[in-house]
């Protein structure tokens, strides 16, 4: 292993961080729920009245974030280097995944790690283990 | 109000996400990627995010209703079990193929990539296959 230090923004991160997590505190004080995307977005395609509103606001929120970000800086550039049918694959997987598991990076590593929940806890163990597993062979081992 | 909070809270979680760097499929593949040059960024944003969400969850966990008087939702799943961990391999294994999870997938989709869009329209796919699939497991329940 070698550390990318000139790739490394230990502020940022930190300060980013700090806003998810505002976020997250916002919508459980408020709404008295947990900030779980794919929980949110898998919950519209199960209708139910009065419960698809404040999914949709709080999707929309998201997607409004880039537009509302260039009203006061430049946007940040993003770079996605994966081929078509390699997002499609990965995001077939990512949403069968997440809704099988019940959770992804927000619902349960950043909120279930929050309330110290040992199901959200081993969840993120798991996915970060396959994420690494998964770069390391399509990288070093495939070389894709 | 709840669907202003809604979007205000979606609105700040994806500010969060473009400035934390996470939005950025790139260096979230160079933090995944531990055998390269890696990138320990991310690892500070999820001790960032925890710390400051950690206070207001565990404080919310004792009410039964939100400031705005919602009835407390937070998860009362306990149990690990074969799906929460196959479900959670799984989605390691899409998020270390594109470096995308779900949050910054929507975030993407407002930098209206066709890349992004791509990904996004596969992810609500797979989300539909597994609606698919339970439906048709608990037809009672579902």
């Amino acid at each position: 292993m070698s550390i990318a230090w000139d790739a490394f923004t230990p502020a940022s991160a930190l300060i980013g961080g700090s806003i998810i997590g505002v976020a997250a505190a916002l919508f459980a004080v408020l709404n008295g729920r947990i900030a779980g995307i794919s929980g949110i977005v898998g919950g519209l395609l199960r209708p139910q009245a009065g419960d698809l509103s404040w999914r949709i606001a709080f999707v929309a929120g998201l997607v409004a974030a880039p537009l509302a970000y260039s009203l006061f800086a430049v946007l940040p550039e993003v770079q996605i280097d994966a081929g078509y049918a390699m997002l499609v694959a990965a995001g077939l997987i990512v949403g069968v995944g997440t809704r099988y598991g019940a959770g992804c990076t927000s619902g349960h590593g950043v909120c279930g790690i929050s309330r110290m929940s040992p199901r959200s806890i081993v969840a993120t163990l798991a996915f970060m283990g396959t994420g690494f597993a998964t770069v390391f062979a399509t990288r070093h081992l495939l070389g894709l | 109000m709840y669907t202003v909070a809604s979007f205000l809270a979606g609105l700040v979680f994806g500010l969060g996400l473009i400035v934390a760097g996470m939005a950025n499929p790139a260096k979230v593949l160079a933090f995944l990627d531990l055998a390269g040059a890696w990138d320990p960024s991310l690892a500070l944003v999820m001790a960032g995010a925890i710390a400051v969400g950690a206070g207001a969850l565990l404080l919310m966990r004792k009410r039964t209703r939100s400031l705005l008087g919602a009835p407390m939702r937070l998860p009362s799943a306990r149990n690990i079990d074969r799906r929460v961990v196959v479900g959670s391999l799984l989605f390691g294994v899409g998020w270390g193929l594109a470096g995308i999870c779900p949050g910054p997938a929507l975030v993407l989709v407002g930098y209206a990539l066709p890349k992004g869009l791509v990904f996004f329209a596969a992810m609500l796919a797979g989300m539909g296959v597994f609606e698919f699939i339970e439906r048709k497991r608990e037809p009672a329940t579902a």
